[in-house]
Parts: C-alpha cells; sequence; structure tokens
C-alpha cells in the first residue's frame, strides 16, 4: 500500500495491452483506435476501457462493439455530408438543382435500418441488465454507508469496520449493500464495475470481483455537496491468503501506546482535543460521526482517500481540516490544534496498525 | 366586461361608445399615461407588445444571458486546466457550474428559441402578430425577471450551488438561500414558458393565412409548435417538483425528508418527466432553423417534407417515454432499466430519420457556402456525434460506467451547443438582414463559424476521452495522478477559442451599423416573412396574404421546367407583381386595403388596427419578484405587497382597453380614451 494508488496499475494496463495485440485477443480495430486515443500514454487509473474484473469486462464487452457501429456509422454520415458539401457547392456555371421533394422508398429505408440496428444492439443490452443483475452464490458481504465526503465499510462475516479503503480478496465476488446516511453518492470503481447510486432510504447492491491483487481507484461521481470531489475510494485487492491475514489483523483491538512516550501523549491529545467525540477506537472512545480508526495506520489513504497516509498529509490535514477539504463534518472544537499537538497526535496515530 | 373583447372590426360601433363607466376601474391607469403607438425610447420597448419587437428582447437578453454563461463556463475551464488548482473555492466553482447550467437551459438556449419563434411564426404564417400580445409581452417580462432574480443571488448571499438539476435531499438540506433563488426563479420562468407557450400554439392553430393548411406550415413553425406542446405538458411537472422543494424547504414538510420515510427518488422522477421533454424543447426549433436554412443554399426544398414533421412529432411524444435514461444507475431494477433501455434506442429512429433527410436536402442541391448554412451544416455534423453518443449511452451497463462522468458532459455539449447553439447561430446569420434590414458580414461570419467550429471541438472533443479515463463531471478539482491534465489543459485552451469566436461575432454585429441595406428577399428564399419588407412593418403584411403552396413566396418567383429545375417565373417583372399568382387572390378577406403597397399610396397605410402597448404586462410580472423575495426571506409583508401588485396589475391589465388611446396631448377624457381605434390610430401604426 505504500504505491502511489494507480502507478503501478499503469504499467498493468500496459503490458495487459501489449499483451492483447500479440495474442490478438481483444477488440476489433475501432475500439483499439479510441483505446490508444484514450489508454495509458499517461497514467490513468480509472481508465474503464481497460477492464481489472470480470463485471467490468462484461460491459467493456458490450460496450467496444456499440463503439464500433457508433464509429462506421458516424464516418459514413459525416463523410457524406463532407462529399455532399464538396461535391455540390455552387460554382459559376453550376445549373439550378432539380427539385426533389422527396423518396418515400428511401426514407423508409432509412428508419428501418437505424431501427435494426438499434434492435440488434438492444438484445446484447437487455440480457447483459439481466446478467449484471444475479447476485453471486458466496460473495464477500459488505455494507458500504456514504457520508459526506467518505465511505465507511462494515464487513457483515468479521465485524470489521473500516473506512475509504475497501480490501478484498481476489477470485471472489463482493456483494456491496449501499446505504447513504445523508445524501445521495454513487460508488463506482471503474476498472472492476459501473457505478450504483448510494441513496438515503433506500438500499442498492452491486457485486464485483478483481482478477488480480492491485489498488483500483475510483471515487463518489453523484454531485453530493461541497467536497463531493474530494470523495474518493480505492478497492484493495489481494490474494485470499493475505485477505484472511489482514482480516484478522483488524479484529485485533487498538493497539495501546506505551506510558510517557509521544504516542501516549498523542492519545491524550486525542481524548483531550475532542477527536474521541467523533471518531471510534475499539477500547478507547464510542464516537460514531466520523471513521473508526481502530487500525488507522493499516490504511494507504485517508479523509475520503484524498491524502495518502503519511506523516506530511497528516499534518496538512490535521492543521487546517476545512481548509484542504472544505465542507467536511471534521470540526476541531476550541483553537486550531498546535503544531506539538499534531505532532503527538501522528505519533499516536501510527500506532495504530 | 365587454371591453376586453378583441375589438376586430377597424370601425367603432356604437355600443363600445356607450362604455364610459369602464372607466371607473380604469382610475389607477391614470397613474401612467397609457403608451401610444408613438411611445418612444425605453418606454416604447416597455410597452411594446409587438411580437417582432418583443422576439427581438428576447434575442437580445438571451445573449447577453449567453455571455455570462459563457465566463462561467470560462471560470470552470480555467480552474480545470490544470489539476489542483486553486482559481476557484469549492464553493464558488459549485455556484459558477449550477449557474453555468441553468443559465444556458433556461436563460439561453429556451428564450433564444423563444426569440426566433416570437419573431418568426407570425411572419412564417402571414400573420399580424401573436393570438394574445399583451401575453406575449408579459412572457417576456416574466422570463427577465425570473433571469435578473436568480442572478440577484450572487449579490444577495451566494448563488445556486446544488447542480441544475437540484437533486435532494442535497438540495432539501443545503443552507442559506442559494437553492431558494434557484427554486422560485425556476418558478418564475416557468410562468413565462407556459404563457409563452399558450400564445404560440394558439398563434400556429388559429392564425395562419388564408390558403396555409397545416401540411403547409413551414418547418420550423411546425418544430416550434411541437416544442411549444411539449413546454406545455412538461413545466406543471417541474412547477409541482418545485412547489414540493419549497414546502420543504420554507415550511419544513417531508416531501423529501428521508429521515421520515421519504424517497429521493420522487425528486429525480419528477425532474427527469420535465427534463427529458426538456431536453428537446431545447433541439426542437433549432432542428426547424436548420430545416429552412438547408433548402434556401442547397436551392432545393426540403427532402421529405412529411417525414419530417411527422418525425418530430413523433419526438415529442417518444419524448416522454425516455426520462429513467437519466436514473440507470439508482438501481431500480432489470426490467424498468430494460424498457427504458428500448425507448432510449428507439428515440434515436426518428432522429436519424431527420438526419438523412437533412443530407438528402444537400445533395445535388446547388450549395451557396454561406455563413447561415455553414452553421447549419455545423449543426447536423456535430449534432450527429452527439446523437451517437447518445445511443451508447441507452446501452444500460455501459451507461453505469459513462453517466456522471466527462462523457456525458461531451454528449450534451455535442447537442445542446454544437445543435442547439449551431442551429440558432445559423438562424441568427440567416435572419439578421430581416430583422435589421442590413446583412452581417460574409467574411467575419465565416470567421466567426471556423473559430467557433475547432474551439468548440477543442473543447468538448477532449471530453469524450476525459469520461472514458473516468472523469466524473462536478468536481472542482482532481488530483495530478489520474491521467487527466492533458486533455483538460485543452479543453481549456479550446474554450477560449469559442470565446473569440463570439467575440468575432459581437464585432460582425457592431460593424453591421453601416452596412448596405438589403431588399425585402436577400437570400433569394422560400418562405413568407421574405416577401415583405426588411425590417418587417408593424402590421407584418400589408395585405393578408393568400397562401398556394408549401414555401408559398419560392413558387411565386419560380416555377419548375420539364426537368423539375426552377425557372424565374418572369425574370424581370418587378416584385410588386409577384404577389398572389391565382388571379383569385384578392377577394381573400373585406378588411384589405386597395392594392399596390408600394408607389405613390404607400404614405396611405392601410388601416389595419394593432393592439395597443401597455404598461400592465412588464408591471405584473415584476411583481413576481417581489412575491418570491417576500416568500424566500419569510417576509410576509413583502409577499403580501407582492400578490397584491400582481393582481393589481392583472386587474388593471384586464380593464384596459384593449384599443389605442387618444393622442397623449389630448386631455384623457373617459370617452376619449375609450373611442375605439378607427382611422386616427391606425395611421399612427402605419408611421411608425
Amino acid at each position: 500500500l505504500e504505491n502511489r494508488p494507480g502507478n503501478r496499475e499503469c504499467k498493468d494496463v500496459v503490458t495487459a495491452r501489449r499483451k492483447g495485440w500479440r495474442t490478438g485477443r481483444g477488440p476489433v480495430l475501432a475500439a483499439m483506435l479510441l483505446l490508444a486515443l484514450t489508454g495509458c500514454a499517461e497514467n490513468a487509473p480509472q481508465d474503464f476501457l481497460e477492464p481489472e474484473g470480470p463485471v467490468a469486462r462484461t460491459i467493456d464487452g458490450l460496450q467496444k462493439p456499440v463503439f464500433l457501429v457508433a464509429g462506421v456509422v458516424f464516418v459514413l454520415v459525416e463523410g457524406l455530408i463532407l462529399f455532399a458539401m464538396f461535391k455540390f457547392r455552387d460554382r459559376p456555371g453550376r445549373a439550378e438543382p432539380e427539385q426533389v421533394h422527396g423518396n418515400t422508398r428511401l426514407e423508409v429505408g432509412w428508419t428501418l435500418l437505424p431501427a435494426l440496428i438499434l434492435f440488434v444492439i438492444a438484445i446484447p443490452t437487455i440480457k447483459t441488465i439481466f446478467d449484471l443483475s444475479n447476485t453471486d452464490e458466496g460473495a464477500l458481504q459488505v455494507t458500504v454507508t456514504g457520508h459526506q465526503f467518505w465511505w465507511e465499510y462494515r464487513y457483515e462475516d468479521s465485524g470489521v469496520v473500516t473506512a475509504n479503503e475497501l480490501v478484498m480478496p481476489t477470485g471472489r465476488p463482493v456483494e456491496l449493500t449501499l446505504e447513504s446516511v445523508d445524501v445521495i453518492h454513487s460508488y463506482w470503481v471503474p476498472k472492476l464495475a459501473g457505478k450504483t447510486d448510494v441513496i438515503p432510504g433506500r438500499t442498492n447492491r452491486m457485486s464485483f470481483e478483481a482478477d488480480k491483487p492491485g489498488t483500483y481507484l475510483g471515487q463518489c461521481t453523484e454531485f453530493c455537496g461541497l467536497s463531493h470531489a474530494n470523495m474518493r475510494n480505492v478497492a484493495v485487492a489481494m490474494a485470499p491468503a493475505d485477505f484472511d491475514r489482514w482480516v484478522a489483523d483488524q479484529r485485533r483491538p487498538a493497539n495501546t501506546p506505551p506510558d510517557g512516550s509521544p504516542a501516549a501523549e498523542g492519545l491524550q491529545v486525542f481524548n483531550g482535543r475532542g477527536c474521541s467525540g467523533c471518531h471510534r477506537v475499539e477500547g478507547v472512545s464510542e464516537g460514531n460521526i466520523g471513521p473508526n480508526l481502530t487500525h488507522f495506520a493499516s490504511r494507504g489513504t485517508f479523509a475520503g482517500s484524498m491524502f495518502e497516509n503519511n506523516p506530511d498529509d497528516l499534518r496538512t490535514w490535521l492543521r487546517d481540516p476545512q481548509g484542504v477539504k472544505p465542507g467536511n463534518l471534521m470540526q476541531i472544537p476550541g483553537a486550531p490544534l498546535s503544531s506539538d499537538e499534531i505532532t503527538k497526535l501522528i505519533a499516536y496515530l501510527e500506532t495504530l496498525n | 366586461m365587454a371591453i376586453v373583447t378583441q375589438p376586430t372590426p377597424a370601425v367603432p360601433t356604437p355600443p363600445e361608445r356607450e362604455l364610459p363607466p369602464a372607466a371607473g376601474p380604469d382610475a389607477p391607469i391614470r397613474f401612467f399615461r397609457r403608451p401610444t403607438g408613438h411611445t418612444g425610447g425605453i418606454w416604447g420597448w416597455i410597452t411594446t407588445i409587438d411580437h417582432k419587437r418583443i422576439g427581438i428582447l428576447y434575442g437580445v437578453t438571451s445573449f447577453i444571458f449567453f455571455l455570462i454563461g459563457g465566463i462561467e463556463a470560462l471560470l470552470l475551464r480555467v480552474q480545470l486546466g490544470s489539476p489542483e488548482n486553486t482559481f476557484l473555492s469549492a464553493e464558488a466553482y459549485n455556484q459558477v457550474f449550477t449557474m453555468h447550467g441553468t443559465t444556458m437551459v433556461f436563460l439561453v438556449i429556451m428564450p433564444m428559441s423563444s426569440a426566433f419563434a416570437n419573431y418568426l411564426m407570425p411572419l412564417m404564417i402571414g400573420a399580424r402578430d401573436v393570438a394574445f400580445p399583451r401575453l406575449n409581452a408579459y412572457s417576456y417580462w416574466v422570463f427577465l425577471v425570473g433571469g435578473l432574480f436568480m442572478y440577484s443571488s450572487f449579490f444577495l448571499g451566494g448563488a445556486p450551488n446544488g447542480g441544475w438539476f437540484g437533486y435532494t435531499p442535497l438540495t432539501r438540506e443545503m443552507a442559506g438561500h442559494n437553492i431558494d433563488f434557484w427554486v422560485f426563479g425556476l418558478q418564475i420562468l416557468g410562468i413565462a414558458s407556459l404563457t409563452g407557450a399558450v400564445n404560440l400554439i394558439v398563434t400556429a392553430i388559429n392564425l395562419r393565412a388564408p390558403g396555409m393548411s397545416l401540411m403547409r406550415m413551414p418547418i420550423f413553425v411546425w418544430m416550434a409548435l411541437v416544442a411549444q406542446f411539449l413546454l406545455l405538458f412538461a413545466m406543471p411537472i417541474i412547477a409541482v417538483a418545485l412547489v414540493l422543494l419549497t414546502f420543504d424547504r420554507q415550511f419544513a414538510t417531508n416531501f423529501f425528508n428521508t429521515a421520515a420515510g421519504a424517497d429521493p427518488l420522487l425528486w429525480q422522477h419528477l425532474f427527469w418527466l420535465f427534463g427529458h421533454p426538456e431536453v428537446y424543447i431545447l433541439i426542437l426549433p433549432a432542428m426547424g432553423i436548420v430545416s429552412e436554412v438547408l433548402p434556401v443554399f442547397s436551392r432545393k426544398p426540403l427532402f421529405g417534407y412529411q417525414v419530417m414533421v411527422f418525425s418530430g412529432i413523433a419526438i415529442g411524444f417518444m419524448g416522454w417515454g425516455v426520462w429513467v435514461h437519466h436514473m440507470f444507475a439508482t438501481g431500480l431494477g432489470p426490467v424498468a432499466t430494460s424498457a427504458f433501455a428500448a425507448s432510449t434506442m428507439f428515440i434515436a429512429v426518428p432522429t436519424g430519420v431527420k438526419i438523412f433527410n437533412w443530407l438528402s436536402t444537400l445533395w445535388r442541391g446547388k450549395i451557396r457556402m454561406t455563413t447561415p448554412l455553414l452553421f447549419a451544416v455545423g449543426f447536423v455534423t456535430m449534432f450527429t456525434i452527439g446523437g451517437l453518443s447518445g445511443v451508447t449511452h441507452a446501452v444500460v451497463p455501459s451507461d453505469t460506467q459513462q453517466t456522471d462522468t466527462y462523457y456525458v458532459v461531451a454528449h450534451f455539449h455535442y447537442v445542446l451547443f454544437g445543435g442547439s447553439m449551431f442551429g440558432l447561430f445559423a438562424g441568427t446569420y440567416y435572419w439578421w438582414p430581416k430583422v435589421t434590414g442590413r446583412m452581417l458580414s460574409e467574411k467575419l461570419g465565416k470567421l466567426n463559424f471556423w473559430l467557433m467550429l475547432a474551439g468548440f471541438n477543442l473543447t468538448f472533443a477532449p471530453f469524450h476521452i476525459l469520461g472514458l479515463q473516468g472523469m466524473p463531471r462536478r468536481v472542482y478539482t482532481y488530483p495530478e495522478n489520474r491521467g487527466w491534465d492533458f486533455w483538460n489543459f485543452v479543453s481549456t485552451l479550446g474554450s477560449f477559442l469559442i470565446a473569440a469566436s463570439v467575440a468575432v461575432f459581437l464585432y460582425n454585429v457592431w460593424k453591421s451599423r453601416h452596412n448596405a441595406k438589403v431588399g425585402d428577399d436577400p437570400w433569394d428564399a422560400r418562405t413568407l416573412e421574405w416577401s415583405i419588407p426588411s425590417p418587417p412593418p408593424e402590421y407584418n403584411f400589408a395585405e393578408v396574404p393568400l397562401v398556394t403552396a408549401r414555401d408559398d413566396l419560392w413558387h411565386r418567383k419560380y416555377v419548375e421546367d420539364e426537368n423539375g429545375r426552377p425557372v424565374l417565373r418572369e425574370p424581370v417583372q418587378a416584385e410588386a407583381d409577384d404577389k398572389g399568382p391565382p388571379p383569385s387572390a384578392d377577394d381573400g378577406g373585406g378588411e384589405r386595403p386597395d392594392e399596390a403597397p408600394e408607389g405613390e399610396h404607400a404614405e396611405e397605410e392601410p388601416h389595419i388596427h394593432m393592439p395597443s402597448p401597455s404598461y400592465w404586462p412588464a408591471f405584473s410580472a415584476v411583481g413576481l419578484a417581489v412575491l418570491c423575495y417576500g416568500l424566500m426571506y419569510k417576509t410576509w409583508v413583502v409577499a403580501v405587497l407582492g400578490a397584491i401588485w400582481i393582481l393589481g396589475g392583472f386587474y388593471a391589465w384586464a380593464l384596459e382597453p384593449a384599443t389605442a388611446p387618444e393622442e397623449p396631448e389630448l386631455e384623457p377624457t373617459a370617452e376619449a380614451e375609450l373611442a375605439p381605434v378607427g382611422a386616427p390610430a391606425a395611421e399612427t401604426a402605419g408611421e411608425e
């Protein structure tokens, strides 16, 4: 998780594409052209034309042929228009045109032809809609709760609660139960699946699976207020054994810092400056407004995955949470945290692995 | 009261003279002097009920809003030009993107389409005005008041910041009055749209010149008519949704309170049940404009007029059955989404037919590369791109990836800017000489077009790529490592190219003051508005035309030879002789003046009664803002004042005679004021 999220992906994606070329697997020319245009010349970790799981791949397999059909129609229609503009433009000596008012047979033809094309597209579309609505047996059940502006995950089997980073095993589907405590959000990991809205008062479901271990980026895609842009998420897929180890780690109680250490002073700041009112640390505090911090140090990102979990970013965040993430609910009561307090807090937070 | 009846006969009748008692309720009018045909300057514009002047007001106002919305767009593009930019704060960005969308939809494309419909519909169907001229003025003033009301938010604590479709429960819970400005502003604008729709529907159906059957009606009038029907049925839906939201925000009701068990999808269904027909309200008038422009500059009739009409009507009907495609990610289940996927795909059929018919109109034509034609062809090519990306949205599983990303933003800019705005620019260049009597420069016009086409594609084509790379819409910032930097930068450059093209347009307009006057028919066009002077006189047609064919003017000018090619009817004859090819044309209406509007009789203008101007439409419209400020700030005194203002305005309006008052110099006695127009007033109209 120390990697900056996304860097690794691009390499994967690039190799995947090379492989695609070599084996001749992979879609038709036009779609490849589109890929080349939009693909990973730069690092585009949210590019959904490079799926990394079966659900996203199913969608991709439907999307690219449609792009191809649209591309053909595009070339045809625009080509005809340009041709007409060139060929029939007014030149000296050009005769007045014949006054054609219409042609029923042609018009019936170009009513039926698009209808036919669309009918052909509709069949696999509807089939895929129903295929994707089936849920898999034996999926890992996770309840996702949208908050302004971060995500909370509750693993139903193990009781593990974490934030922003969905940790999942490879080769096994995850079924998400989506709920919101405030406004409408939308949950999305582009390389793994399409998005599903997260609506207060309703329960939506989505499921997806990752092919191989990796970090997959996503973000909230329904405008949810001031810091909508800063509400991001990460899916971390790991081998099943690693995942089991992760669950076991998450189920441990929070570490208690040794007396007299800076971390122990940080714990005092945590309790004394109001952090504990909102954040839960198992065995230390009962807050339930902000993210559960029991295993904070095990996460790669924080604050709606907008920061990497390192001392510098933590300092930036704790110095002025409203300044760097406007409109979020973290209000530090009283005076801003002093530099010293922040140092101690960071020391404490780093023990919570 | 008897006096509200429309005085169709121009001759005063004795019973009307016996109405002095009605002057009693008229009393408040005396605070103002009633405007007359002589009322000039700004008051002339404020009191005008001439559909052409109202059309110009609509056009100028919506163009100013277009500039404002464009500046907002530039702000957004500057902010997104580089990652983690701090040019705009999150709050400012959210206000600006909300106002950009709201402005472009409600304050630009809708009213600009109204400008064309207002100005052209009566001219194209051979009428002297719209059916309800004062209501027409009211529509305009309500639109202006609604726009200013919404923009006053910038000075009163902050502009709306919940997005142009204002999803609840976010908009229910947002603090401050930002959202209230949006809610009340849209409600006011809805009134303008509704009254305008009723007016134009009645106009198109009832005021067509003799001989103009529905299937001879110019295609622009048809498309505008379909759009007005969509408005008529769509605006009440959003009005209901806005009333519910108003009650939630002002009086803590629970229509959208999820804590009390409300379902937020109620708002989405209501909004999109309005919002999707709205999309066709935005595009149909532009389609109509393009369908007028292409034939004129191809020198061929519109290919498949009937199919064009019926596909427009089909779009109008099918537009009501596709709204859920805005909600494919909301989890409505496979059956509902499949049904709407199918309906969404099939609405592409009538749209596709239109594109092929436009192409066939150009085919084998004699295409004159004028600015209007370039913009019209720009419409067809850009709209095709938007239509194709629209079809990809109908594929629901793909849409769950594409929706709420920049791919969607690309799509709707291709249909609304590449479509509607290009169409409106085509119309502007095409009818400019009719409205002003002077041409816009073709040289600058072409520069305008090519800059705009290049800028447009440079700005919005990269949005497709950004969307496929997973960039969500409505983000005020994005991090560096997402691979979005380059195309965002390109897009920002493109947006300034668009701004440059608009500057060229403004310069063109400014420069056109000195351009030479043009005649009635500079483009050798096909429809009735080109048969009258440029600019048209107040009464439009000195003689109500008798229509004998679709594209009547064309058939007055040309006959077809044995090969179906047009041949000038009487090549050297003066235009005056072109009127009414069949000899029976003159027995059309009894109230017609004598023939020969040209020559020495020209100054003795015919005795045409025109409805008289009035202050009351503008006056009543302002009351809406007062009422809404009162409701918004819960200052009930102001709200009641606003209500009285509106009702008082309506009351005075209803009691004001439809006939013109006496000359303002005279002491306005009750009798004089009521004296129906007759000869003197008609002369007034003629001199204007």
